[in-house]
């Protein structure tokens, strides 16, 4: 499985009520979710993002509530990896659990500018920005959860164990 | 191997004798919490799981509180599912509105917390529990399905830090006041992943209300919990509201923290976070003159009783500025009988404050106090995050309820040390 999009390139603390603010959290629909998402600090994101598209920003992204609604309505939105310096635990929990990829990496991070094309392997970990040609690898994630995300979701992993 | 308090109940609800931090357990909850905001993404993923029926009945808490008496038809469907969903599965405590108060509120006064308790729930302020000696933290909607289904939750060990008190806090300083302060010195994700442990000889001049508004706010430095010792005050709230027999884990001596903070409180001040993250901070002596629109006094953080026993203290005999939208809104329906019995609730109204029924309405900017652009408000919530109480250009500053009361009668964000009591 692999990624390449744009990159949408975010700051420091990208909190959970930008990507999804609470107005919206009356309906659970991902596609209602994601015509909303980032609408309160970059309007354009919405009309601009294309399926595959690749989301990247600074520290502790995702701070703030535990809605799980923002990591759905950046992969109903079509983002296929959101890239950070760091994650705030819920949102990093979250992701895993529904399966949007999700890669912490601070130096890809540096190297990435709004607008560049950006491509990943998943299973390597490795990060290219194919704009600039520079590329750089990401931690792996720890055994247990490549299980997870290999299962598809924290519910089809805990379905199979149940049955092993 | 020694470990911390948190590790400790971490180490036992996995059935193992030891844990160390970054070491990835499944766990046995003892309690497991959703809203009608998070609750409806995870019954639609519980479906999904193949079982019919929940793992315990009394081990799931339903509290439809964010927009709640429903604000709108979609709000409407989302409680009518949440529901029909607690009925189907005889779910024991889902407080439907006329029991429902703020579930960070709700839960600990109706005795479903006690101390040793491993609590997920899919809302980020679950650490609040951590103030009775219980490892709680906030998760997703799907973490929130599974548990439903098995009783289990998967854990990455936190590492801790240690915020050691000493002293006691001045008069109109609150346990607000020095978590504000707290976030202010370590930063927003100062302690990502990790548990923030409150330990001290400080402790004890802390009540009840101040650790779970400090707990509460340990996800404002982007902690995974915060807890305090079991202590005599805890186990006096114990003994009041929770028929189980308090579990208590205390940290080795020899524990490892990342770091230790010394914290001396009579040296806190009464802080503000300025927009738009809370741990912008400034102390009540650099706030200036900033003149606002509304004032917000409630919410898991600040809407117990002794949040309203100070905001009235401040408001009694006077009335707010004719130019400021007072709020108040009680944390549960006890606590807004407790304060009808005081005398508060009278007090609020005559000072010109409206008092709402229980909700978390204002709070996210779900409804009952939004803000338009361009307006300010102080509240003693816990986020200021743009758009976080209504339009993007709106602008909300966290404070404690004797701030709020104060700036609620001048206009302006005002030290409460200034205002004469009537
Ligand atoms: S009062 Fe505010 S912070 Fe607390 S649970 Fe409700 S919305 Fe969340």
């Amino acid at each position: 499985m692999d990624a390449k999009g744009k990159a949408f390139r975010y700051g420091n603390n990208v909190d959970t009520d930008v990507i999804i603010p609470a107005r919206y959290l009356n309906t659970t629909d991902p596609k209602e979710l994601a015509s909303h998402c980032m609408e309160d600090i970059d309007a354009n994101f919405v009309k601009q993002v294309k399926a595959g598209d690749i989301m990247v920003a600074n520290h502790n992204f995702g701070c703030g509530s535990s809605r799980e609604h923002a990591p759905l309505a950046i992969k109903a939105a079509g983002i296929s990896c959101v890239i950070a310096s760091s994650f705030a635990r819920i949102f990093y929990r979250n992701s895993i659990n529904i399966g949007l990829a999700i890669l912490e990496c601070e130096e890809a991070v540096q190297g990435i500018k709004a607008g560049d094309t950006v491509s990943v392997d998943f299973s390597s970990g490795t990060i290219k920005n194919e704009s600039t040609g520079e590329s750089w690898s990401a931690q792996p994630f720890p055994p247990f959860i490549q299980k997870m995300i290999k299962a598809d979701g924290l519910i089809n992993y805990l379905r199979k164990e149940a049955r092993a | 191997m020694s470990m911390t308090m948190s590790q400790k109940i971490l180490a036992a609800h996995a059935k193992v004798d030891a844990v160390q931090p970054g070491q990835l357990v499944m766990a046995d909850l003892d309690l497991v919490l959703g809203n009608d905001i998070t609750a409806p993404v995870a019954i639609k993923e519980f479906a999904k799981f193949g079982t019919d029926q929940v793992f315990d009945k009394k081990k799931i808490a339903l509290v439809p509180d964010h927009f709640t008496p429903n604000k709108d038809i979609k709000a409407a469907q989302q409680c009518k599912m949440m529901r029909e969903f607690a009925h189907e599965k005889e779910i024991e405590n889902y407080f439907e509105i006329g029991a429902m108060g703020i579930e960070h509120a709700l839960l600990p006064e109706q005795g479903l917390v006690d101390a040793g308790d491993l609590i997920i729930g899919a809302d980020s302020h679950t650490c609040t529990y951590g103030a009775l000696g219980a490892f709680s933290t906030g998760v997703g909607s799907t973490d929130m399905a599974a548990a439903m289904a098995t009783g289990k939750a998967w854990f990455k060990v936190p590492a801790a830090l240690r915020f050691n008190l000493s002293g006691k806090l001045p008069a109109w300083v609150s346990g607000k006041d020095l978590i504000l302060h707290i976030i202010g010195m370590i930063g927003v994700d100062g302690a990502l992943y990790k548990s923030m442990e409150f330990t001290g000889e400080g402790v004890s001049s802390l009540t009840m209300d101040d650790r779970f508004t400090i707990c509460n706010m340990a996800i404002e430095a982007g902690a995974k919990n915060g807890i305090f010792g079991v202590d005599e005050i805890a186990l006096e709230y114990l003994a009041a509201h929770c028929a189980r027999k308090p579990v208590i884990f205390s940290a080795d001596e020899d524990a490892e923290y990342e770091k230790t903070y010394e914290i001396d409180l009579s040296t806190i001040r009464p802080t503000v976070s300025f927009p738009h993250l809370p741990d912008n901070t400034r102390t009540i002596d650099e706030v200036g003159e900033i003149r606002i629109d509304q004032v917000v006094i409630g919410s898991c953080t600040n809407g117990r009783i002794s949040d309203l026993r100070v905001a009235a203290q401040i408001l009694k005999g006077k009335k707010v500025d004719p130019r400021v939208r007072t709020i108040i809104f009680p944390a549960t329906q006890n606590i807004y009988l407790q304060a009808m019995d005081e005398g508060l609730l009278k007090i609020f109204v005559q000072a010109g404050a409206v008092v709402s029924t229980p909700t978390c309405g204002p709070c996210l900017g779900g409804h009952m106090g939004i803000l338009a652009e361009g307006e300010r408000a102080v509240a003693t919530t816990n986020r200021n995050f743009v758009g976080r109480m209504g339009h993007v250009g709106s602008e909300v500053y966290l404070a404690s309820p004797a701030v709020a009361a104060a700036s609620a009668l001048t206009g302006y964000i005002t030290n409460p040390e200034t205002i004469k009591e009537n």
